[in-house]
């Protein structure tokens, strides 16, 4: 387990994007020629990545694949990467979309295809930086890196008000972070460490100092940037626009792996370096994700744009995630995670999907559609299982991670599972009422007639989501038996104070 | 007794040995070259001179960087103590010449595009860095004085030579008035020091201030010496001249005289603040620090020219720079140096693209103008973004470890409430720094703007700022150890 692969993995991982990026830099414009390079990258590192679940100790808990080395002297700022359960899939799930957004881009982006690309390509780095890194420092640093190419990604190639949207974007995340960030300082202040696995082992053994007084501010500090990411009631506004706006492309990455960034930080900064605050905290923060779930559904139910209806139902879904997270329950958190990975699929799908038809007729607008299912069967097909997906039929990966979300939830307190359940229901019924609005029934525009059915770049980008939606709701183990071990030494310090409430 | 000893050996030193003119040379060569080139200047033809003047005027910066490096093995004192040579007076020297290397690779484009005679202006660069070096390595308050005096009349005459157009002329004198008698302001702060202390020596002054009785004639003339220094680095409240100055000076200058003197003025506030123990310093800075920051961010909002921004902008830069002056010398100062250093760099590369892009007359500096730029000049747009990155304080840049060494080292002196209203100006100042990236990337182009290849000189500019740029936000280490420890050696 300590070759010299296995210590560098994770640099590779993260690092080939962004050395594909830098050599695009200097590529001449051939638009071809850098489609391919993008797609040829990026199907590396996805193979590269696979190294980990592979060689992955499944009953082991800690950091896997971990790498130190000092960086920067002053301040103590160490190149510390390293994944558990959780955060390696993320980070598969990073390397599996990143190669269909770039087939999913091959047409719709026409114009200055090049930094597209780059953009794109940096933007992976940063998604994985995020996820391996366990020096608060560096974790940071890669936070903050993800908003550039994204901002840029819908500023430059987005729709109708995307300056707007990618300015709200930037500005929103960047202002909150800027409390994590505070919150990162007063810890290294304390300890003089920006390390993860330090920081937490002085916090649990009462070394650091006025921690006391401080921590509820310091669990805010993270709360706050998390919750916006995610994005949580009531921080969500800029997520529709932002959708609705960017490119294809972005969608997926913004929905497939941005947005859990928020999830994965509360899972590993909240619940892992301030257990007590979670706790007392815990009751807003379920109401606020309750609040979530039903909310999104329901504007998700009225939107007439397909795009904004996707949208709604991520920030539904992410409730669930929320919920779960904050369950403190095994069943929540493998729950939680699972939906990460699972709405990163599905939702990615329908982005995509979302996106062929929006090259085809350029508009969103569900009026504009109906009776797609005579022209387009194909498409129809793809669409419905994706759809049932999402939705969580059993046997398909939406399932599994709401019910065991739910579950956590319902032992945590009956009312979260009860109302949890509802946006089960919701989603049921928004997604298919669109279903039915876009695909069944008469043609009802003449210009739908003719429209042409999923070409084979088309298919090879969705193909490969439908097989992973499926593959995960028939052997969620395959997953859960890497996540379960994580998320039960996340746990750890919170069985502890139950068994001292008990034992009081 | 002590003292009498002292005197006499100074009396047998009438004459300077060759260890003093070592520990001037960096000096003695910006002069030597600033002449040569006001010397070569009528001999050659008016409209080919320019690149000759140029390519002295850069080797003469060139040879200053290689007499600093020399001048390194030779710390210590010289002329009677007016001068000291130690590891501080090393890093704002090589930090001067540096910049002045970078504005003249910039000017060479510039001077011929706007048609401008380079003898001078070369010659006036040279001579203006001699007042900046002189600076930061004048312990005397009288040579400071001096040496001021020589880099501000420089910079004035500078500020004027678009002499075609009026708001340079404008500039141009505004600066002189204003500036005239912010330096008188200095000159009374010394006189009162001198009436308080009985001495014009940084050292001397440290030491009777530190020995306790502090007479209240210090605290005035501190602050008049601050007025003074505050109008040099645009510091708030004396911070009114800047847009005006900066909107009608040439480009290139704008990104000379916002960096290489503002770092000189910032080494002498740093003596003075610290070596000769300043009493009331905290309250001083704090109030000028927070009025920076936040009007030079809130007046950066509304501008349209780039140039009016990046003036503001440079504003509230001084005031994140004095945070740090408020804070505790050991981490305080070299803090400051870094960002001096990393602002040098991010701010002298912003104007070196804001020059070549204005094109002949400074045309195109209004917002409107960079409409597209990221479309039809890839390169140039993107180099642009990572100096406004690095402005903003975006990590991998030097312009993110800048405000982390001064804001962490104002926690460690507890000042939270001025490091909040820095965290929040950073926010603020983000946003006008991205509407110059927004409409870089995210506006159709305006079709008349043509923009020209960047020549080889300018080329070069770039790439050294954008190398420091990056080099500082990844690797900050060795510039920030260096900084600590010539901190530490003046620091008793």
């Amino acid at each position: 387990m300590n070759t010299a692969l296995d210590t560098s993995i994770l640099t590779l991982v993260t690092l080939i994007p962004l050395a594909g990026a830098l050599f695009l830099l200097f590529f001449p414009r051939r638009d071809r020629d850098i489609r391919l390079f993008a797609l040829v990258l990026t199907l590396l590192d996805f193979v590269v990545s696979l190294h980990l679940p592979v060689y992955f100790q499944r009953g082991q808990t800690g950091f896997q694949y971990e790498l130190n080395r000092a960086w920067i002297p002053t301040p103590n700022i160490h190149y510390h990467m390293g994944v558990d359960g959780i955060s390696m899939w993320l980070v598969v799930l990073t390397t599996f979309l990143t190669p269909l957004c770039v087939v999913i881009s091959w047409k719709s982006i026409q114009d200055r295809v090049k930094e597209f690309f780059i953009l794109l390509l940096v933007l992976e780095t940063a998604l994985i930086g995020v996820f391996v890194s366990l020096d608060l420092f560096l974790f940071y640093f890669f936070w903050e890196a993800t908003l550039i190419p994204m901002a840029l990604l819908i500023g430059m190639y987005g729709h109708g008000r995307r300056v707007y949207a990618a300015v709200k974007f930037f500005m929103y995340t960047m202002i909150a972070s800027i409390f994590m960030l505070a919150a990162i300082l007063w810890l290294y202040a304390k300890t003089g460490t920006f390390d993860f696995v330090t920081i937490q082992a002085a916090i649990r053994n009462g070394q650091v100092d006025s921690f006391a007084g401080a921590a509820q501010w310091l669990f805010l500090g993270f709360f706050l940037a998390f919750a916006v990411k995610v994005p949580l009631f009531p921080f969500h506004t800029w997520l529709p626009d932002a959708h609705v706006e960017a490119p294809t492309a972005g969608s997926v990455l913004l929905a497939g792996v941005l947005l859990k960034m928020g999830t994965y930080g509360m899972l590993r900064f909240n619940l892992g370096l301030f257990p007590d605050q979670s706790r007392s905290n815990a009751w807003w923060v379920m109401i606020l994700a309750l609040i979530g779930i039903i909310y999104g559904a329901l504007v998700a139910m009225v939107q007439p744009n397909m795009k904004k209806l996707i949208a709604y139902s991520s920030i539904s879904h992410l409730g669930f995630v929320v919920l779960g997270i904050f369950s403190f329950t095994t069943a929540g958190l493998d729950g939680a995670t699972f939906v990460m990975l699972a709405h990163g699929v599905s939702t990615g799908a329908l982005f995509m999907l979302a996106g062929i038809l929006y090259e085809r007729r350029h508009t969103y607008e569900i009026t504009e559609f109906g009776g797609l299912a005579t022209p387009m069967p194909v498409y129809a097909t793809f669409f419905s299982f994706i759809v049932l997906a999402s939705l969580g039929l059993p046997l398909l990966n939406g399932f599994v991670g709401e019910f065991l979300v739910l579950s956590g939830a319902f032992r945590d307190r009956a009312v979260y599972g009860v109302l949890g359940a509802t946006g089960v229901i919701w989603s049921a019924c928004y997604l298919l009422w669109m279903y039915q609005r876009v695909f069944f029934g008469k043609v009802t525009r003449e210009v739908n007639q003719s429209l042409p059915d999923l070409s084979g770049r088309e298919r090879a980008a969705l193909w490969p989501a439908a097989a992973a939606a499926l593959v995960m709701g028939v052997a969620p183990l395959l997953w859960l038996n890497a996540i379960d071990p994580a998320v039960q030494a996340v746990l750890a310090p919170f069985a502890q104070m139950a068994s001292k409430a008990v034992g009081q | 007794m002590n003292g009498f000893s002292q005197a006499t050996q100074e009396m047998a030193q009438i004459v300077p040995q060759a260890v003093d003119y070592i520990r001037l040379l960096p000096e003695i060569v910006l002069s030597i070259f600033g002449m040569i080139v006001m010397i070569v200047d009528p001999l050659l033809d008016e409209r080919r001179s320019q690149r000759t003047l140029g390519t002295i005027a850069l080797v003469g910066s060139l040879a200053t960087l290689g007499a600093v490096l020399f001048q390194a093995q030779y710390p210590g004192l010289a002329f009677w103590n007016m001068v000291q040579v130690d590891a501080f007076s090393i890093f704002f020297h090589f930090l001067v010449a540096a910049v002045t290397a970078v504005v003249i690779l910039t000017s060479y484009e510039y001077m011929e595009v706007q048609e401008i005679r380079a003898g001078e202006y070369y010659g006036l660069i040279l001579f203006g860095a001699v007042g900046m070096s002189l600076m930061s390595s004048a312990v005397e308050l009288v040579l400071i004085f001096i040496a001021l005096e020589i880099s501000s009349i420089s910079t004035y005459i500078l500020a004027g030579f678009r002499r075609r157009s009026a708001t340079s002329s404008e500039a141009s004198v505004k600066y002189f008035l204003l500036g005239s008698f912010a330096t008188a302001f200095f000159l009374y702060g010394v006189a009162l020091m001198f009436g308080a202390t009985g001495s014009t020596s940084i050292q001397v002054i440290g030491d009777v201030l530190r020995s306790g009785q502090i007479p209240l004639l210090a605290y005035v003339g501190v602050a008049l010496m601050f007025v003074g220094l505050g109008f040099k680095v645009a510091a708030a409240p004396f911070h009114v001249w800047t847009p005006d100055v900066y909107e009608g000076a040439p480009s290139p200058v704008v990104g000379f005289m916002s960096t290489a003197p503002k770092a000189a003025v910032f080494a002498v506030l740093l003596r003075i603040m610290f070596e000769a123990h300043a009493p009331g310093r905290t309250a001083l800075i704090w109030v000028a620090a927070a009025l920076s920051m936040t009007l030079g961010n809130i007046g950066a909002l509304v501008q349209d020219n780039v140039k009016r921004l990046l003036a503001y902008s440079s504003i509230a830069h001084a005031g994140y720079l004095l945070v740090a002056f408020a804070a505790l010398p050991d981490n305080g100062i070299p803090a400051a140096m870094f960002y001096t250093a990393s602002y040098a760099a991010m701010n002298v590369g912003a104007f070196a693209v804001i020059s070549h892009f204005g094109s002949a007359g400074e045309r195109y500096v209004t917002l409107e103008d960079y409409s597209g730029l990221g479309r039809r000049s890839p390169l140039l747009a993107a180099t642009l973004t990572i100096f406004l990155l690095s402005l903003i304080g975006i990590p991998i840049t030097g312009g993110f470890f800048a405000k982390f060494y001064v804001f962490s080292a104002a926690l460690q002196a507890n000042l939270v409430g001025l490091v909040i209203i820095g965290v929040l100006n950073s926010a603020i100042g983000a946003y006008y720094y991205l509407r110059i990236i927004v409409v870089m990337y995210m506006r159709e182009p305006r079709g008349e703007i043509q923009v020209s290849p960047v020549p080889a000189g300018l080329g070069a500019a770039l790439a050294i700022s954008l190398a420091t740029t990056i080099y500082l936000g990844i690797l900050p280490g060795r510039v920030l150890q260096y900084a600590a420890q010539t901190a530490s050696a003046w620091m008793r």
